[in-house]
Parts: structure tokens; C-alpha cells; sequence
């Protein structure tokens, strides 16, 4: 089984590199791009009956920082 | 004092620092990573500057779960004194031993320069060498050095005047012009600048001795 974890910025947190995609999409003449966030998707290729939990457990240990960052667990 | 300098795959700064802490007096080890104690009788971590795997995952996070940092968890849990630098700031961020969080810089670009620092507090045994508000000079490398923490967080900090070091002039985005933040029992120091590359005037400077002589001065006898 898999899992997909996104991870993002929390909101409210200034994203320098979503902003600097934000620009260069507009330098290349895409307007109306009012915003870019900018995370990282996580594959993960789980023993079966790896709970969600596990996953979660996961996200708070190691793959988020939860400070600045928030994450969602797709499990597939 | 004794001082253990932890090296990790991608540290680079680990000599620089091992080099000042010796010329300050410390009798000094360096550990790899894959060690599961620290050496018997270590009074000071120091974590070092560099990109430990590779900055992987997130700066620090990796590093953060090593075997050696087990360890460092229990040596500052009995009260024992540790130093990051740069890289080794986000570490200790990354092991919850600070707290906040270092993000990319707000400028998105790697900066390579030296800034004008504000002590925050000279009540600590990294920065009692030098005197609350004083301006020192020190050099900065880093690409993830804005540091966050929530409002609470921050009030707290500067409330129990845990805040270190501040920006004269704010570089990377930093909350409140945050350097270099002090844990709850002012045994555990975090800074992004690097006060090991100003110990000798071959360096330019050598405003970041004090910190080191400070140290020794007061484990000397511990």
C-alpha cells in the first residue's frame, strides 16, 4: 500500500520560493497568477495495514516541521 | 573543558570550530555521527555549520535523528552545554532543544557576508565576554536563516531575555531580527553567524573569540 503526504507552509508564512515562481511566471507572460505555494509530496510505499495514524506519527516526527509547516495524508 | 565537536556527512565548518575552541583552551573531540555516546567527561556539544546530508528532507531534520544526537538530547537534559552554529542552529531547532525554526531566507538568495550583530544578553556563559547591546561584527553563509516562531514564542524569548544575538541591519527575514536564541536554562545556544570564523585577525576580526574564551572560562573548573 501507499501513502502521499503533501507538505506546505503554514498559512500566514511567507513562502520566498512559491513568491520567486510567482514572479518568473509573470516574466514569461502568464498574468493573473496571484499567488504561489510551494511544497514537497512525499511517496511512501507501506507495509499493508499501515494505519493512518502511523503515517501521522510519522509527519510529526520527521517529515513535517510543525513549526512552519502543515501536512495532508492521502492514503491509496 | 572539554568540548565534543559532532561531525556529520557534509559538515564544514567542524575544524574551524574545533581550531577556535583550542585556541581558547578547550580540550576538544570530534564525534561522528554514527556514535551512539559522546566522549566521558564532556562539558560542551558543539554542532557545526555546513549541510549535513545534504540538507535533505529539510535543513537539519536528518541530522537531527542520528544516533549521536541521542546523546546530545540526554547531555542537555542533565544540563550540559551545547553550541550550534549556523547548520548546527537548525539541528538543535530540528531536536526541539530551541525553539522556532529556520526558514529560507526571504531574499531567496544565499548570503555570504559579514553583518553587524547586537548582543542581546550577556547573561549566558556563551556571550558574558561581551556586554548587552554591544555592536560586534561576524561573519554570516547561509540560505536558511529566517527565523520563525510564533508571537507567543517570540514574546517569551524576548521576555526572558533568551534572544542572544539580533541583526543591526535584518538580512534574511528573521522574526524580530533574531541571531542567535538561548534555551530556557541558558545552556543551549543557537546562532546562524559564525563566531568561529572571526578568532584570528588573519580572519578580519575577531569578535567571535569571546565567545569561545567565555565558555572556557566558565567550564574550566566544571
Amino acid at each position: 500500500m501507499k501513502a502521499r503526504v503533501t507538505v506546505m507552509l503554514r498559512d500566514g508564512v511567507l513562502d520566498p520560493q512559491g513568491e520567486a515562481v510567482r514572479h518568473a511566471l509573470g516574466a514569461l507572460g502568464f498574468s493573473g497568477v496571484a499567488g504561489v505555494r510551494q511544497g514537497k509530496v512525499i511517496e511512501l510505499d507501506l507495509a499493508e495495514g499501515t494505519t493512518r495514524d502511523e503515517v501521522a506519527r510519522m509527519c510529526e516526527a520527521l517529515l513535517a516541521n510543525t513549526v512552519i509547516e502543515r501536512y495532508e495524508i492521502e492514503m491509496a | 573543558m572539554r568540548a565534543a565537536v559532532l561531525v556529520f556527512p557534509g559538515s564544514n565548518c567542524d575544524r574551524d570550530v574545533a581550531v577556535a575552541l583550542r585556541a581558547a583552551g578547550a580540550q576538544v573531540e570530534m564525534v561522528w555521527h554514527k556514535e551512539t555516546e559522546l566522549p566521558g567527561g564532556t562539558d560542551l556539544v558543539a554542532l557545526p555549520g555546513g549541510f549535513s546530508y545534504g540538507d535533505y528532507l529539510r535543513c537539519g531534520a536528518i541530522a537531527a535523528q542520528s544516533p549521536i544526537c541521542g546523546a546530545v538530547a540526554r547531555h542537555a537534559e542533565r544540563g550540559g552545554y551545547a553550541l550550534g552554529i549556523c547548520n548546527g542552529f537548525q539541528v538543535l531547532t530540528e531536536m526541539r532543544l530551541l525553539p522556532g525554526a529556520l526558514m529560507r531566507n526571504a531574499g531567496i538568495t544565499f548570503l555570504c557576508r559579514t553583518e553587524v550583530l547586537i548582543v542581546g544578553t550577556a547573561e549566558s556563559d556563551f556571550t558574558s565576554g561581551y556586554s548587552a547591546g554591544q555592536e560586534i561584527a561576524l561573519p554570516v553563509a547561509h540560505h536558511d536563516g529566517n527565523y520563525a516562531a510564533s508571537e507567543a514564542e517570540l514574546d517569551r524569548l524576548e521576555g526572558e531575555g533568551r534572544v542572544a544575538f539580533t541583526y543591526a541591519e535584518n538580512p534574511n527575514g528573521s522574526a524580530r531580527d533574531i541571531a542567535g536564541v538561548l534555551s530556557e536554562n541558558r545552556r543551549v545556544l543557537g546562532l546562524m553567524p559564525h563566531p568561529e570564523r572571526a578568532v584570528d585577525t588573519a580572519h578580519g576580526g575577531t569578535d567571535g573569540q569571546a565567545v569561545f574564551r567565555s565558555l572556557v572560562g566558565a567550564l574550566a573548573d566544571a
